[in-house]
């Protein structure tokens, strides 16, 4: 072993434990948080609570999805949405016409989405800013026209209709509210976990690396557009996810879910609540959803509420909700020590 | 999918002509929403998704206008002339507090704008379908020109159009105000620094950008229905138009509009159901062989 190579050894190790510890940590977190809100069914009987915690997973998939690429990379996919809509149309398809179990479906739709991604990443990913942003928009409407032109397949413009087939697997029943419920909360944690992992390895960094200075992490030898293609993947990939929970739940795939305002709404979700902590978009998603179902009860000018809330955020704060409360603190913190 | 229909237009005279004119208009009446944004994209360096409302308020101001003087010339002035002023005071009260920051944050401040004036003019002028119907003086027969039938309006429309463009782009290159103008959006610090009010030129370049943008709106409003939202569609197609374009660049938001308003009418022939999809195929196509559109300076 050379001097330069013991040394190295060395300052690893602590790191690498760290690492290990923080993964427990996260996973401790991820199971914690699954015990409450599996064991929220036993507390109340709202259907409209489960109802709201099941929105919250699909969109929390897709708006943290889409924070890998915004917030991590630095890629602003203005077209994010085209996975979730991918996924609820797969997903439900491979249902009604091939009548597979759940499971099969799920992993089919999610290979289905890589092989999508995959080829929309390669064309994609070399554009930078905001032409990465507008051709992604363009790839998105692409599949949202092809949805609504394909009648005889997709159903057109009145959406996937008749009911997505839930057959019982392993004594899961998803026409059951309550497993529905359960399995939609276990995808979520499981999907932020996974993400998770994704953010804090390597990988993640370089992702960081290439976000502030692409030229430098290319010097260093990391091959940029092979490390964007596989985070545009990856993060598509949850898109699908959050795609296929939102089928369940609705049981069927409407041209919305393949629109453009769907990314829309994941990168406003993502403003909302914050880019730089993970959990932000989830914060984001609870936030927006608590809003948009507040606001429609109380006017039909909901338009105007929320537009004042969004400019509030933006001229006001300035940041998402949970940036500014994580900067707080460190404000806070640094204040203590100082005295 | 329907090629031998629009064969068969390809090859009538008369089909001919009715479609390259309705596919004029549609490209007119974009090339005003676009070079707006072109414009504003150019110099304020701001993509302006509220683009599409101010398309929307000239429509809805130009049919109060003529509701009440029963002039038309009045209306396409109400039309113009508000948009501009709601463009100012747009600019100057809250996009320019956005300037530096994230363009994510300046499409947030734009995307509430959208639903506002969405929702102010559903309070305004109630969220049904509107119409302003075509002023008496055009009521007349339709001219026919090689067997197809082309309204008069449509001439007039075409041709208000072409002149706003031909206005902007010997203005921009040639006036003075033109020259400031291109040397702001080049290099704003040194402009300030020669003793110009930039604030001054970003607030009036956003203004002119929602006065044609306005402008469309009244023009299209006799031929079109009016409704809250009308402005989202357009929006959309504008930004395609600036995308292929090149953003920036007023020729190529002039191509690119007729370019996509062509692919539309003849579209809507060949494939009935998929022409929006042609609009969006065609975008990738050329952002994919050219990222910076058609008519765009290499980015820096």
């Amino acid at each position: 072993m050379t001097e330069l190579e013991a040394g190295r050894a060395q300052t690893l190790v602590p790191v690498r434990s760290g690492a290990v510890l923080q993964r427990y940590r996260d996973v401790l977190i991820a199971l914690i948080a699954f015990a409450v809100l599996a064991s929220l069914p036993l507390f109340t009987g709202s259907k409209a609570l489960l109802d709201f915690v099941i929105r919250c997973s699909a969109y929390g998939l897709f708006a943290t999805s889409l924070n890998l690429l915004v917030g991590y990379t630095g890629l602003t996919s203005f077209g994010h949405g085209m996975f979730f809509g991918l996924g609820a149309y797969s997903f439900g398809l491979i249902m009604q016409k091939l009548g597979v179990p759940i499971p099969v479906a799920f992993v089919a739709t999610l290979a289905i989405t890589a092989v999508f991604a995959t080829i929309i990443g390669a064309i994609c990913v070399r554009l930078k800013e905001i032409y990465f942003a507008f051709v992604t928009l363009a790839f998105q409407m692409l599949i949202h026209s092809t949805i609504l032109s394909w009648a005889s397949f997709t159903g057109g413009d009145q959406g996937l209709r008749g009911g997505i087939p839930r057959p019982v697997f392993l004594g899961i029943d998803l026409s059951n509210h309550v497993h529905l419920y359960v399995t939609s909360c276990a995808l979520l944690i499981l999907g932020l976990l996974a993400m998770r992992q994704i953010a804090q390895s390597p990988f993640g960094y370089t992702l960081r690396m290439i976000r502030d200075n692409a030229a430098r992490a290319s010097f260093l030898g990391i091959d940029v557009w092979r490390a964007k293609l596989t985070v545009f993947v990856l993060a598509a990939l949850f898109a699908s996810m959050g795609g296929m929970v939102m089928a369940l739940f609705v049981s069927g795939a409407y041209p919305e879910f393949a629109y453009w305002t769907i990314s829309g709404e994941g990168i406003f979700i993502n403003m909302l609540g914050g880019v730089s902590t993970f959990l932000g978009p989830m914060v984001g998603t609870v936030l927006l959803l608590l809003l948009n179902d507040t606001v429609t009860r109380f006017t039909e000018y909901h338009g105007i509420v929320l537009g004042v809330v969004i400019l509030f955020f933006a001229l006001g704060l300035r940041k998402g909700l949970l940036d500014f409360v994580a900067e707080w603190f460190s404000h806070r913190h640094d204040a203590g020590k100082g005295r | 999918m329907d090629i031998d229909a629009l064969a068969g237009c390809l090859s009538s005279s008369a089909c001919l002509v009715t479609q390259t004119t309705s596919g004029l208009i549609i490209g007119m009446l974009l090339f005003l929403v676009a070079v707006g944004l072109t414009l504003i994209f150019g110099v304020l360096k701001v993509v302006n998704f509220s683009h599409g409302a101010f398309y929307m308020f000239g429509a809805y101001f130009a049919m109060t206008a003529y509701q009440l003087t029963d002039s038309f010339a009045l209306a396409m002035l109400a039309g113009a002339a508000g948009t501009a002023v709601l463009g100012l005071i747009f600019e100057r009260v809250f996009m320019s507090r956005v300037y530096g920051a994230d363009v994510l944050m300046q499409l947030l401040v734009c995307y509430a704008f959208v639903l506002i004036f969405d929702d102010v003019v559903r309070i305004i002028w109630g969220p049904e379908f509107k119409a302003m119907g075509m002023p008496a003086a055009f009521q007349v027969m339709p001219l026919f020109i090689a067997g197809g039938v082309v309204p008069p309006y449509y001439l007039l429309l075409i041709g208000v159009a072409l002149l706003a463009a031909i206005v902007l782009g010997i203005g921009l290159s040639r006036s003075r105000i033109g020259k400031v103008i291109r040397a702001a959006a080049h290099n704003p610090g040194m402009v300030s620094a020669l003793g110009i009010n930039t604030g001054l030129i970003y607030g009036g370049v956003f203004a002119l950008g929602g006065m044609l943008a306005g402008l469309a709106g009244a023009l299209a409003a006799p031929v079109r229905s009016l409704t809250p939202g009308m402005g989202f569609s357009v929006l959309i197609e504008s930004f395609i138009v600036t995308v292929i374009g090149g953003m920036g660049s007023i020729l190529g938001a002039l191509i690119g509009a007729l370019l996509l308003g062509l692919i539309r009418s003849f579209g809507s022939l060949g494939f009935p159901l998929f022409t929006e999809g042609l609009m969006y195929l065609f975008m990738v196509i050329v952002l994919v062989s050219k990222p910076t559109g058609l008519f765009g300076k290499e980015a820096a």
